[in-house]
């Protein structure tokens, strides 16, 4: 038991001190008939080998998508991950401290937080962010509830372009809260009309950009006529990359970003841990959810850096708090920061124009397969492609030949069979040229 | 100002820049290839303006990371007593295992039959996590202790609604955690408090009172923020079934009781379990966690999805409620919960086993206690022991010496130790709350008495000053907290200036 230090001496030691006849007698006041007589039915403890045994097993089972001509996106995506950045998040003073309550002997979290919160206002040209949320699934939904707290309304319509797991964590959110969630049909070619559903009861309008499908447009038309009503506008970015290549939300009037940014720094493990970003208008900040790193000065006057604004949260306000969060995503937040230091802005705008350059090739590749028609009129570094046959059954009998096709659209539409033929395709900077070949040779086989 | 350095340094104590007050426009720490030439598809969306991002070389960027780092306090640098937040070690195993390529490199959407042994994954951590508590399911995808309240009470609310049942409030003890109230709320119901009574624990009768046909639940720590176990659990669970009215468990000190107790046995029906704090995955500065949460039979068919099934051809997932056989209440979270957190908590649970789990728990139990006699003459305890993993005492010892709560968990920063939680829970006055966990050595445990033991007595032999000034050896000095509230700064702004210095 290799994590426990103490010894038997050790324990003997210690109950005599306490006074204790033995470890039940401490467990006194567990009734009777739950403390347990024997040991749960679970294998003993194991060495080190043993267990990477075990786990290397499983992890054998699996296709990485370094090992496979990889295409999928849809709200997680495969980036080359500078080797700076894990080594650093791993630092023990990183990976092994608490939330900062303790702001003397915290500078260094506190100091990363500040720096993340500025990079995502940076990127996103809002003018503040806070120290991350859960994913971007979740910041979604509390993007909803703020805007309803802020305007003082009900009603959310959602896009039609809004990824379906976004989608359907803020409708379970706003699902015992009396809220109106207004939904629209899946919005395929990007060519969808929000403005004309906007009343007077509309706390917000939530857009994604680019859209699920891969579309991308300017939302400035959109954000004048949420503000025209009085409501707020609510940008999501499930691709943060995008924006290295796209005109920031800030720039097109939104009020809200909720992003996820698994894209800078962490690795897709499966779906999670990722990082929600959050970033507002600055007269909403007393309304936003989650942690926030502030400056502060010390006695002596130097700069340093505290948790700030917290009665907004649940610590102190308890039922009456924006958010219940407490935990949140602190080092994939970390991860984010180091590889958007490491890339600067010529990196991070020279990775961005990176994807997008190896999509619209991926893209004109795929338009010569007979059978497959790209839908999009525009995209970043993700699109969908109509596909002459049921998409999933395609997508399989790739996977069945090592080729990680992409993700079919009925996966997150089950029951519309209208989406069938919909594949959906994702180029970062690790497709290769060759990569793009088999997948189109492939394509055309399966088709 | 307190430095007399050229540099701003002192020693190995290193004072660090912002990176925005660093590098210069157009470098990078990243060499890319090129793009080549193309016309681009981005419509009428493409960016034109810059973001504002400094640009440095992989050296200044690691250097300005690693003096950050090293600002910081860590469990690996030493005793944590954090209460209520469980500092334990985080293996080195558990981090290695968590980054295979056959693990992390996985997306959550590829073909099922590429990612077999993942499914397994979650499958066989779950299957330990429902052994270990005694229940009969489990939701997994939470992604936090606070996200497993909501999940919890959203799957008590969704079964009550099921059975027509529109029952509006949710009962709190007094000494919950904050997040308790805020998940209630979030689920829309209305919060009552339950007090506590005079040995820290609910009070049966306030609660019996106050049970009725519109009580949807009541939301329990056990064991409690006052590191007590909840000695008429068993009870108070009868009396709400018997109300119709359901339990749930905040299992933040499950690492108490894990192997030894379970909570299916005391008549729980659903309690989230913080895989960063029992099953040691590291907090990482406040995250990411992992807040699975187990459930009764009763509640199991309400369980949001995502949920793994296994079927005759290996395991296949359950992603939306339209493909369920069950009725889910929703969706917590984006793909299927903190995977990265799955492979840490399963390679743990390898590690200890069933035999190791106990052990685990009856040593953090047996290291509190230890601490609670060995501080308990120089201290006030607030409710007499046996305590269960972490200990609770409150200001009466400070009373007439002018030292508050804070200021003693100030002068322990000076001692090199992070100090205890203070001021909470709320049941007492100007608490402090010690929790050593099992992975503190008898003379780690030792020098911390000792050190707690000095500061009382200066405290009480009137060296207020000291503890005023404290600390006065770490990175920085006492931060003014409230000018930080009032005219928050939130961001760094092209041309801001370092203050101060």
């Amino acid at each position: 038991m290799r994590y426990l230090p103490l010894s038997e001496d050790d324990r003997r030691h210690m109950l005599a001190a306490i006074g204790a006849d033995g470890i039940d007698a401490l467990f006194k006041d567990v009734p009777a008939s739950a403390l347990l007589e024997d040991q749960i039915d679970l294998p003993p403890h194991a060495g080190e080998m043993q267990v990477e045994a075990a786990i290397e097993a499983l992890a054998a089972k699996n296709t990485g998508a370094a090992s496979a001509p990889f295409f999928i996106g849809a709200g997680a995506y495969h980036h080359h991950i500078p080797a700076a950045v894990d080594h650093l998040v791993q630092r023990s003073e990183f990976l092994t401290s608490y939330t900062p309550y303790q702001p003397e002997v915290s500078q260094g979290t506190l100091q990363a937080l500040f720096e993340f919160q500025t990079q995502v206002a940076m990127i996103t040209a809002m003018d503040v962010a806070n120290a991350s949320l859960y994913d971007g699934a979740t910041a979604c939904a509390e993007a909803a509830m703020m805007a309803c707290r802020v305007t003082r309304r009900s009603k959310v319509i959602l896009s039609g372009g809004l990824h379906p797991h976004y989608r359907d964590v803020t409708l379970t959110n706003a699902r015992f809260l009396g809220l109106e969630m207004v939904t629209s049909e899946p919005d395929v070619d990007g060519t969808e009309e929000l403005a004309g559903r906007i009343d007077g009861g509309t706390a917000c309008v939530i857009v994604q950009n680019p859209n699920f499908f891969g579309n991308v447009k300017d939302l400035g038309a959109l954000a004048d006529a949420c503000h025209d009503a009085g409501a707020l506008l609510v940008v999501v970015v499930s691709e943060i990359l995008s924006l290295g290549a796209l005109r920031p939300p800030g720039e097109m009037g939104a009020d809200i970003v909720a992003a996820e940014g698994q894209s800078l720094g962490n690795a897709m493990n499966f779906g999670g841990p990722h990082v929600g970003l959050f970033a507002v208008n600055e007269r909403f900040i007393r309304q936003m959810p989650g942690r926030l790193a502030g400056q502060a000065e010390d006695v002596d006057g130097r700069r340093g850096w505290v948790l700030t604004l917290s009665t907004r949260e649940q610590h102190i306000r308890r039922e009456k708090a924006t958010s219940n969060i407490c935990t949140n995503s602190g080092l994939c937040a970390l991860a984010f920061s180091i590889h958007l230091s490491l890339l600067g802005n010529a990196g991070f705008r020279g990775l961005a124009r990176l994807n997008h350059g190896r999509a619209v090739t991926l893209a004109d590749t795929l338009a010569e397969v007979p059978g497959a028609e790209i839908v999009n009129q525009s995209f970043f570094n993700e699109f969908t492609l109509r596909l002459a046959k049921p998409a999933a059954g395609v997508v399989d009998a790739l996977g069945n030949d090592g080729i990680l096709a992409g993700v079919p659209v009925s996966r997150l539409y089950p029951r519309r069979d209208d989406l069938d033929d919909l594949l959906l395709v994702a180029a970062t900077e690790c497709v290769s040229d060759d990569d793009i070949g088999r997948l189109a040779k492939a394509l055309e086989g399966a088709l | 100002m307190a430095t007399e350095t050229f540099t701003g340094h002192r020693g190995l104590d290193m004072d660090e820049p912002l990176i925005f007050e660093q590098g210069a426009a157009g470098m990078s720490g990243v060499d890319l290839p090129g793009a080549g030439e193309f016309e681009d598809r981005l419509g009428d969306a493409g960016r034109e303006s810059e973001t504002g991002l400094p640009g440095l070389s992989e050296p200044q960027v690691v250097r300005h990371y690693l003096r950050l780092s090293r600002n910081n306090y860590a469990i690996d640098a030493g005793m944590y007593p954090l209460g209520s937040c469980t500092m334990k070690h985080n293996p080195r195993l558990n981090e290695k295992l968590a980054r295979l390529a056959g693990l992390a490199d996985l997306h959550p959407l590829q073909p099922l039959s590429t990612v077999q042994g993942a499914l397994a994954l979650i499958d066989q951590c779950a299957d330990w996590l429902k052994t270990l508590t005694g229940m009969d399911a489990i939701a997994m995808s939470p992604a936090a202790g606070a996200h497993g309240e909501l999940c919890g009470l959203m799957t008590i609310r969704a079964a009550l609604e099921a059975g027509g049942d529109g029952r509006a409030i949710v009962l709190v003890p007094e000494s919950a955690h904050g997040t308790n109230p805020a998940s209630a709320h979030m689920c829309g119901y209305k919060v009552e408090t339950i007090p506590t009574n005079g040995r820290g624990r609910v009070d049966f009768g306030a609660f019996n009172e106050r049970l009725g046909p519109d009580v949807a639940a009541i939301m329990i720590t056990n064991p409690n923020t006052c590191g007590l176990f909840e000695d008429e659990i068993i009870e108070i669970a009868d009396a709400a079934h018997a109300a119709g009215a359901y339990v749930y468990c905040d299992g933040a000190n499950f690492n108490a009781i894990v192997g030894r107790v379970r909570p299916g046995d005391l008549g729980i029906d659903a309690m989230h379990l913080n895989l960063h704090k029992t099953f040691s995955a590291p907090h990482g500065g406040g995250g990411p966690g992992s807040g699975p949460v187990v459930l009764s039979g009763a509640l199991a068919p309400f369980a949001p999805v995502p949920y793994v099934v296994s079927a005759d051809d290996g395991y296949a997932l359950v992603e939306s409620a339209e493909a369920s056989d069950a009725s889910p209440y929703g969706r917590m979270k984006g793909f299927h919960g903190q995977f990265g957190v799955f492979v840490r908590t399963l390679s743990y649970m390898m590690s200890m086993g069933a035999d190791g789990l106990a052990q685990a728990a009856s040593d953090a139990v047996l290291s509190a206690n230890y601490i609670l006699a060995g501080l308990s003459d120089d201290l006030t305890l607030s409710y007499e022991g046996p305590c269960m993993h972490e200990v609770l005492f409150d200001d009466r010892f400070l009373a007439e010496t002018e030292v508050t709560t804070l200021d003693f968990a100030k002068a322990m920063i000076d001692e090199g130790v992070h100090p205890m939680t203070m001021y909470f829970p709320l049941v007492v006055h100007g608490a402090l709350l010690m929790e050593p966990t099992e992975t503190e050595s008898l003379a780690s445990l030792d020098q911390y008495i000792g050190m707690v033991k000095s500061l009382a007595r200066r405290a009480k032999q009137g060296e207020v000053a000291a503890f005023k000034e404290a600390p006065r050896l770490a990175p920085r000095r006492r931060l003014d907290e409230t000018t930080a509230a009032r005219n928050p700064v939130l961001r760094w702004l092209p041309g801001d200036k370092a203050a101060a210095e």
